[in-house]
């Protein structure tokens, strides 16, 4: 990888096997992945390693999570014999301990190019045609193929007047990095992102009030799993409101009116901040799309076949940028299957419709599959197993007896046609049904695998005997 | 010590056996010359003879197992010896499905040994349950999962095949209530035989050919007279339709000439798909009209009218040109009297159609002008034997002449 021409300026400086835009969780995998099936792989990253999700994304939210779980688990720590006095609550001290928990996790990428010897290339990299990349002045050719892991990145609404102004109007980006939490804070859009933040203000002490324009928080979930959340939530004492529309916002100095319309009632809300969480908007601006004749989706993601190819050959879109669900793991997969298929294997085609949905917010929510109102708008024949937590001998223990699990069994032949849980570590729970899910197995499988006692994960095995109408603990 | 026994070349050309049965089982007492097993050769079924005295102590491969030559296939020794390795020692038996296994022996002392993969159907406890419910046999389907593993998504077809056959209301004559699109029938050794020599005597497939003379008379009047009834509608019937269909129906009773041939085993048709050959301006397509024998002449007439049509102007989708199970070529309308026809691999079978002229033929003590067809069918000797071919033919024949016995 020698510069045949180091002083000429945009002169051709080396060939890579795969040159990979963007060093996120797809775009790392795929790299690692290329790397261990021997191919030279370059990886062009502006910034940090790691992307959205470790450094402005799942992982210091993870850490800010724990600190409010800690700070509401104190509230409560009189009923378990432990008294707390003059429990107090910095931000400040917990923004900076999720920044070295991301900061570690993006050497830790680092570290794990260097183990497989990928390339770095610092800088802002541009596809052009020919399958290379420009990168400053400089051009990088990929004799095989250009992988686009450009991610995604927050977006305000502009046309309500909210746009992103990094003092009153706020993304997860500026919330990350708060020395100290406002007053009041209203955040708009209750999916993940916003779940979380009004999990971990309203534990920070913050008065959270929570908007969704669709009928119920956290609408992609099953109708049950929202309505848990919204009864804890605002037993907490966050404000909740679903089915809300804003139609004006007037952006003061330090504080913001928003205008909402909740069905033909009409409202109005002020608060020191917004914390805008609704959508995200794909990174496919400025990096070469069009000069290479890479098309995009009628929604804005980079068109790709089932292979992720883009409508160019030799060009690969993977990630956030080549479509939903924009979820981590969902790009870890796609990084390691485009690896493959670029080193000439035939990788086991992604089941999109197994990918697991997590919410980190307490109780957490975590799911796999088809909702209730899924299988019945798709006239499946389906019965319903459930079993609460409060029936759960362990979770009855640590007190955490919010939630359930549900699981969506196909009548006829018991596939497990959607699952979910709600309640302390669902997160870690839900894959015994992804693994089950993954490999066809039914409802009774599920039953058969003996389930450890006293453990939250028995309640996934009351649910499958519920649904066989054979439930032994309630 | 106990003693191994192998198994043996029975036949100067044997390479593999194929153990049928076990005459004596484990714990039986043996003699030198006792037979021990029948074994299906390359030519015949041969006995494996005890070589030592003592006792049958261990049975190594189960019944239905291929065994290549100088394999351990069992252990004689004294009553309680301990046989080396036990069972691990021995190269692993090759054994392919087995359908037309017998019945499990009954009576065995010693723990049965069953190799992983002779019983066990690689499928998802989803597939089983489908499978089981549908009627489908798991050993049959091609599986798209890890390591094969049949999976949903291997089934998603099959439950569809009874339910079209229930539309049609058509009752399936040979097949009745088989829900299966084939059976997967394993090469016996004399099938190998025939398949290694034959092919290395003609090109990789072994045709050979039958010529008939069938007296088109009747199938004649018959057309004229629906074509009749048909009237000014349109969509008249052609022989060809009337050939297709008595093809089809000849098949559903000649099932081992609705066949293809693929390599280690033989797919068995339950559903008959007639691949009709088209000239085009540049060559030959052969579109498939499916189920062909539970359609009605007017749906073949459309059918084959509407893909060939297609066919000249190159519209045709791949999958309906592809998937026949057996095919017919007609060049009647090219005054052709007799043609052979070149077989479409993997099928088994074509019917080579040439035209239909008036001759003289001795009828009594007269002679009577009749409208006479000659058709020559091109058999792979792989999978259809002579006598096989034969057969069907009859009954072809007998069809177009006497269409009544299509309705039969």
């Amino acid at each position: 990888m020698l510069r045949p021409y180091p002083n000429e300026p945009g002169s051709f400086v080396a060939n890579f096997d795969v040159i990979i835009l963007g060093g996120g969780p797809a775009g790392y995998i795929c790299a690692i992945r290329s790397a261990q099936l021997g191919l030279s792989t370059a990886v062009v990253e502006q910034d940090k390693l790691g992307g959205v999700c470790v450094n402005i994304g799942c992982i210091p939210t993870k850490a800010l999570l724990h600190s409010a779980y800690i700070a509401n688990l104190l509230k409560e720590s009189k009923d378990f014999g432990v008294e707390a006095s003059g429990v107090k609550t910095d931000y400040g001290v917990a923004m900076k301990r999720s920044r070295r928990v991301s900061d570690q996790n993006s050497k830790g990428v680092e570290f794990l190019m260097k183990k497989h010897k990928i390339t770095v290339i610092k800088g802002t990299g541009v596809a052009q045609p020919g399958k290379k990349v420009k990168v400053g002045s400089d051009v990088h050719e990929a004799k095989k193929a250009v992988v686009i892991a450009t991610g995604s990145r927050v977006k305000g609404i502009p046309q309500i007047g909210l746009e992103i102004n990094k003092t009153t109007v706020i993304s997860s980006d500026e919330a990350l990095v708060l020395e100290r939490v406002p007053d009041s804070l209203v955040i708009i859009g209750a999916g993940a992102v916003g779940m979380e933040f009004a999990d971990i203000f309203q534990a920070f002490g913050v008065k959270v009030t929570l908007i969704e324009a669709l009928p119920r928080i956290l609408p992609i979930e099953d109708a049950e799993s929202s309505d848990v959340l919204a009864k804890s939530y605002r037993k907490r004492g966050i404000d909740v409101i679903a089915g809300a529309k804003v139609t004006k916002a007037t952006v003061g100095k330090d504080k913001v009116t928003l205008d909402i319309e909740v069905g033909s009632e009409k409202k109005q809300i002020v608060a020191a901040a917004v914390l805008m969480a609704a959508g995200r908007a794909v990174n496919t601006e400025n990096i070469g799309l069009k000069e290479c004749g890479i098309q995009l989706t009628d929604r804005g993601f980079i068109k790709v076949d089932k292979n992720l190819q883009t409508t160019t050959p030799g060009y690969y879109a993977i990630g956030d940028v080549a479509g939903p669900p924009m979820l981590a793991h969902k790009g870890f997969r796609e990084g390691a299957v485009v690896a493959e298929i670029i080193a000439g294997q035939k990788p086991p085609p992604i089941k999109y419709d197994n990918v697991p949905s997590v919410t980190y917010c307490h109780p957490e929510v975590a799911s796999i599959g088809l909702t209730e109102d899924q299988c019945k708008e798709k006239k499946l024949d389906y019965v319903a197993g459930k079993f609460p937590f409060s029936a759960n001998g362990r979770a009855r223990g640590t007190g955490e007896t919010e939630g359930f699990v549900k699981i969506l069994r196909d009548k006829k032949y018991g596939e497990i046609l959607g699952a979910h849980i709600v309640g302390a570590h669902a997160s870690e729970m839900i894959h015994e049904l992804a693994v089950a899910r993954e490999n066809e197995y039914t409802v009774e499988e599920i039953d058969l695998a003996i389930h450890a006692h006293p453990t939250m994960s028995e309640a996934i095995g009351e649910a499958a005997l519920d649904s066989l109408g054979r439930v032994l603990h309630i | 010590m106990a003693t191994k026994v192998h198994m043996e070349a029975l036949s100067p050309t044997m390479e593999e056996g194929r153990l049928v049965k076990w005459t004596k089982h484990e714990g039986d007492p043996v003699k030198s010359g006792d037979t021990l097993a029948e074994v299906e050769t390359d030519k015949a079924v041969m006995e494996l003879v005890a070589r030592a005295d003592g006792q049958l102590l261990k049975v190594m491969v189960p019944e239905g197992t291929t065994v290549p030559v100088g394999n351990v296939v069992a252990w004689i020794g004294k009553p309680g010896e301990k046989v080396d390795g036990d069972g691990a020692a021995a190269p692993a038996p090759k054994s392919a499905p087995q359908p037309e296994q017998r019945a499990p022996v009954a009576v065995r002392s010693a723990p049965e040994i069953t190799p992983a993969d002779a019983t066990r159907v690689k499928a998802s406890p989803l597939a089983k349950r489908i499978a089981k419910d549908v009627g489908v046999d798991l050993k049959l389907v091609q599986g798209s999962g890890p390591g094969g593993r049949v999976i949903k998504r291997d089934l998603e077809g099959a439950s569809a095949t009874p339910a079209v056959a229930t539309a049609t209301a058509v009752p399936r004559t040979a097949y009745g209530a088989q829900r299966t699109p084939y059976e997967d029938v394993p090469l016996n050794q004399i099938r190998k035989t025939i398949a290694k020599r034959l092919a290395a005597s003609i090109g990789p497939i072994p045709h050979f050919f039958l010529t008939t003379e069938i007296d088109m008379e009747r199938a004649a009047e018959a057309r004229e007279a629906l074509n009749k009834q048909l009237g000014e509608e349109g969509g008249k019937i052609s022989f060809n339709d009337i050939i297709i269909k008595a093809v089809a129906l000849a098949l559903v009773q000649h099932r081992a000439c609705n066949a293809w041939f693929q390599e280690d085993h033989i797919r068995y048709w339950n559903e008959v798909h007639i691949g009709m050959a088209v000239a085009i301006e540049d060559g030959l397509i052969t579109p498939v009209i499916r189920n062909a024998d539970m359609k009605s002449l007017r749906e073949i007439a459309a059918e084959s009218r509407e893909l060939a049509g297609r066919a000249r102007n190159r519209r045709l989708k791949p999958e309906e040109y592809t998937g026949a199970t057996f095919s017919v070529s007609n060049l009647g309308m090219f005054d052709i009297d007799q043609f052979t026809a070149v077989i479409n691999p993997p099928e088994a079978g074509i019917v080579a159609i040439g035209s239909i002229v008036a001759k003289a033929v001795p009828d009594g003590d007269r002679v009577v002008v009749r409208r006479r067809l000659r058709l020559t069918m091109s058999c792979d000797h792989r999978v259809i034997d002579g006598a096989t071919g034969a057969v069907f033919l009859k009954t072809l024949k007998q069809m177009l002449e006497n269409p009544l016995a299509m309705l039969l």
